[in-house]
């Protein structure tokens, strides 16, 4: 929009080179409204979310924050509680592993049956209506199982099968089945279907079409998606930690709520560590399989 | 087997001409027959009509006396398997190895539990090295298509022809990206293999001379409508330059500029992560 003035100022400057001498930028005006409007929208968001900074800088917030920062040291370093760790870091690893494993399962017949490349009815004009509305529904079914947070599926799974990893590793199953399925799809829509369209009119069926055009054109793309899917499945099961299911959250929240700052500082440090080598070992992947 | 029949692309609007317009053609079993025409002439859009890849607007297509178009899917898909549809630019994907994309021309003929074995462990290597030999690539049955220069690539989609279980061969422009040498010799692989399998061949060429020497007939297009349908040796050069009228530099001068489309990029994925 702001664009606009600007670019018809130019030729009237042009021809009229002896008038005056423009002293005004003629978007300015547009820019301080906009300025002005933004601001005066993100007010009512910051008296939503009760955003008041000053807050944390108060004696009293102070004195809490620096007590809990300080108990920080010594990191506790007993070799129980380090069993403790190595064993629960590896239960993390596990669960995201297994969670998407399962998200696989859940997202690879998924993307085949919603994928529009694989219509045979397509080849020649519109799909037919049958096939249309089956893919049109198993997208809707990825886009249900995706929106739901994990966070809120592991709330559900830890009342059903109590208190540990499987509410967990279920719960980064059907998000992020979903979440890949969908994204698995758009990658087979995006990619070259020359191939795989030639192989179907010549007669294929939509599995052969599948493996022999269609993956080929873009097993790379898929696999690094994947790989970088699995490193965020691993941070976020941490996360799911906290909610009873299981692994290093489920112990860093006793920590935090014995007030053990020593337990929770060693922990997060190995937390970082193993975010930075799983991200590490992911960027590895990728560029191998690229 | 073509009665009357006009065609126009899906996504061509109401008001253009239609590609193709009321044309009859009737091709017997085992016949060997080139079309030639200048560029726009309607020569893929017709290729097409016979491989059912795209429904005629108006009039009927029959092969083998029935009309697919009123098939059921399944018949439909059966009768597909016994057409080969070659598009001028290869449909190879770039990481696939040349052994792979040529048995691909064989599927139709395996079912599904079979061809997934044949990614792990190729079956029938032998005839996919035959069938690469008789286009000089044999050494290159273990490469990626993605190393294969364009001719090559092209050599490679002719050859998937030779393991397909099609008795209709349909080939648009299967010389665009070979030099004049290599060309002539895939005519000649690509016929005499059409007459021992007992294949009907009907191919599209830009290169007029090969038409006129190795076909035993010739069909002229243009804008959609026939303009002649003889013998070789009665293409006359006055109905070789009525055809190509005002497209001369088609006639004399070699094929166009081999108009390949830049290979689709990747379009990365966003990356999003909570």
């Amino acid at each position: 929009m702001s664009k606009a003035p600007l670019s018809a100022g130019k030729p009237n400057q042009a021809q009229a080179r002896t008038q005056a001498v423009p002293r005004r930028d003629p978007a300015f005006q547009q820019r301080l409204f906009w300025s002005a409007a933004a601001l005066l929208l993100l007010w009512p968001l910051l008296v939503a979310t009760e955003f008041k900074p000053w807050r944390l800088l108060e004696p009293e917030s102070l004195q809490v924050s620096g007590r809990f920062v300080a108990s920080f040291w010594p990191l506790a370093h007993s070799a129980d509680f380090l069993r403790m760790v190595a064993q629960d870091t590896w239960r993390t690893v596990a669960m995201a592993t297994a969670g998407v494993t399962l998200g696989l399962g859940i997202a690879i017949p998924m993307a085949l049956l919603s994928t529009r490349v694989l219509s045979i009815s397509a080849l020649s004009g519109r799909m037919a209506r049958g096939p249309f509305w089956l893919r049109q529904s198993v997208r809707w079914l990825l886009i249900v199982l995706r929106s739901v947070p994990e966070l809120v599926w592991a709330l559900v799974f830890v009342r059903v099968v109590g208190l540990g990893p499987t509410a967990g590793v279920l719960a980064i199953a059907l998000t992020y089945g979903g979440m890949l399925g969908k994204v698995y799809g758009e990658i087979l829509e995006s990619s070259e279907t020359h191939p795989t369209e030639t192989l179907l009119r010549n007669g294929s069926g939509r599995l052969q079409a599948f493996f022999y055009g269609l993956l080929p054109t873009s097993a790379a793309e898929l696999t690094s998606y994947t790989v970088y899917r699995w490193e965020c499945a691993i941070r976020s099961s941490v996360v799911l930690g906290f909610v009873g299911a299981g692994g290093l959250g489920q112990q860093m929240d006793n920590s935090m709520k014995m007030f053990n700052g020593g337990e929770v500082a060693s922990m997060l440090l190995v937390f970082m560590a193993l975010v930075a080598l799983a991200d590490r070992v992911s960027a590895w992947l990728r560029k191998a399989l690229g | 087997m073509l009665e009357a029949v006009s065609a126009r692309h899906p996504q061509a609007s109401s008001g253009q001409a239609a590609a193709l317009q009321s044309l009859d053609l009737r091709i017997a079993p085992g016949e060997q027959l080139a079309v030639i025409g200048p560029s726009g002439a309607g020569k893929t859009t017709l290729l097409q009509l016979l491989g059912c890849a795209l429904r005629p607007a108006t009039g009927r297509l029959l092969l083998d006396g029935q009309q697919p178009w009123t098939l059921s899917a399944v018949e439909l898909r059966r009768l597909r398997t016994s057409l080969f549809l070659a598009p001028q630019v290869p449909p190879l994907p770039q990481r696939q190895r040349v052994v792979t994309s040529v048995l691909a021309g064989r599927l139709p003929a395996m079912g599904a539990i079979e061809s997934l074995l044949a990614l792990f462990k190729p079956q029938d290597i032998p005839a996919v090295f035959e069938a690469l030999e008789r286009f000089d690539l044999g050494d290159k049955l273990f490469q990626r298509v993605d190393r294969l220069s364009g001719g090559e690539r092209q050599r490679v989609g002719l050859a998937r022809a030779m393991l397909a279980p099609a008795r209709l061969w349909l080939l648009d422009e299967p010389l665009s990206s070979l030099d004049p040498t290599r060309a002539r010799q895939a005519v000649a692989v690509l016929r005499e293999q059409a007459r021992v399998r007992g294949v009907t061949l009907v191919t599209t060429l830009h290169q007029v001379e090969v038409a006129l020497q190795q076909f035993p007939r010739v069909v002229g297009m243009r804008d959609g409508r026939l303009m002649f349908d003889l013998p070789a040796d009665q293409v006359s050069p006055e109905r070789l330059a009525r055809l190509y009228e005002q497209h001369e530099q088609e006639l004399h001068g070699a094929a166009p500029v081999d108009d390949m489309p830049p290979l689709a990029q990747a379009q990365p994925v966003v990356m999003q992560c909570r």
